[in-house]
């Protein structure tokens, strides 16, 4: 077998099992501050049952309508995290990617960038999109910086879109063009 | 002394009203086969909807207005006799971080460029901002939809974020622009 395609340096991307995905998310989804980073929603936890019957549905379509797997660390195999393609313009062939990890102990270890790096060569070489957007929240810079050495580029800020403890946060985009990704895995 | 009978829904030559599931769906059904229409309306291909499909959808938005509470929309219709000109919506509203995103069109061709739009878009921000209570809201705008865009300038709104080469068509590729008002820069200007 050969999953280069899916392999990093520290993590290889593997299907989505939803038995095994609602375990480790229900775990995930205690932690506050892991929701706050993944989504603009209030924090909020969910069941098992309906985390899984959640991840059935997603995965109904045929062709899938999301390009979506679990990251597992190269060494011991364990599941971290997941990351995935979504919201597909075919015509235009942009996509958005969503990425988190939900084991706090393993942040900012390079996880996350490692598997940034595996999609986005997914996204370009087998799916042959155009650009893959992305959104990030000002409050997490640890997430920015992951992005911009993946070679995003900021394309601007919804000011003050989110209100968390008070105050008000801008919802940074980015954006990573096909030609602008090969020029950067051509020279390194 | 606090004058609460300010008509929310009515502008001077339009007002803004409930679907007419009796009425609506043979007109909208013709503005789907307008493709310049769709192409500056949607982001996604363009492609004309039968009138039964259009009903359907009436139901679809009315579900999900019950079902979700994210989402206001309204048909945009001619004072004078009453006649559908377009559609307007509120949607995607996050409600605690009090944002939303704006979307209208004028569908009738005759209609266009009357400033309508501009009437529709001045009642759009007073539902959303004095009703809602909305804290900002964001309009997506293709780069090649120039009458959009001056639109917004000139109600205030401020270019906030451009996606490079979003959209391929006609075998060019457009940048997608998001435009956004907060409710505070709306107050000092009205």
């Amino acid at each position: 077998m050969n999953n280069a395609l899916y392999t990093g340096k520290l993590v290889h991307l593997t299907a989505v099992d939803p038995e095994t995905y609602a375990a480790s998310m229900v775990k995930w989804r205690r932690d506050s501050e892991f929701l706050r980073l993944m989504d603009s929603d209030p924090a909020r936890q969910f069941s098992i049952k309906e985390m899984k019957e959640w991840a059935e549905k997603q995965q109904e379509k045929n062709p899938p309508a999301n390009y979506w797997f679990l990251i597992r660390k190269l060494d011991q195999d364990q599941i971290i995290g997941d990351i995935g393609l979504f919201e597909i313009s075919w015509p235009a062939g942009d996509s958005f990617v969503g990425v988190g990890i939900g084991e706090r102990d393993l942040w900012g270890n390079g996880y996350g960038t490692d598997a940034m790096n595996v999609i986005l060569r997914y996204a370009f070489t087998e799916l042959c999109l155009h650009r893959v957007s992305l959104t990030v929240f000002e409050y997490n810079p640890r997430g920015l910086r992951s992005y911009q050495k993946c070679g995003f580029r900021e394309e601007g800020r919804l000011r003050q879109y989110l209100h968390r403890d008070g105050r008000r946060w801008d919802l940074i985009f980015m954006g990573l063009l096909r030609e602008e990704w090969h020029k950067l895995n051509r020279e390194s | 002394m606090y004058d609460m009978q300010i008509q929310l829904f009515d502008g001077q030559r339009i007002r803004l009203t409930e679907i007419d599931y009796d009425k609506d769906y043979e007109i909208e059904s013709r503005w789907t086969h307008d493709s310049e229409f769709m192409r500056l309306l949607e982001f996604g291909p363009a492609y004309p909807l039968s009138p039964a499909q259009i009903k359907k959808r009436y139901e679809a938005l009315e579900k999900q207005v019950r079902e979700e509470k994210n989402l206001f929309h309204f048909r945009i219709r001619a004072r004078e006799d009453d006649r559908l000109v377009g559609l307007a919506s509120i949607e995607w509203i996050e409600w605690t971080n009090g944002n939303g995103f704006l979307k209208f069109g004028i569908g009738s061709a005759q209609d266009r460029s009357q400033g309508l739009g501009t009437e529709t878009l001045q009642i759009l921000l007073r539902y959303a901002f004095n009703e809602l209570n909305l804290y900002r809201l964001t309009a997506m705008v293709q780069e090649y939809n120039q009458a959009a865009i001056a639109l917004l300038h000139k109600a205030g709104f401020m270019e906030e974020v451009r996606r490079r080469q979003c959209l391929l068509r006609d075998n060019r590729r457009w940048d997608l622009i998001n435009f956004g008002l907060l409710q505070s820069e709306w107050r000092e200007q009205s």
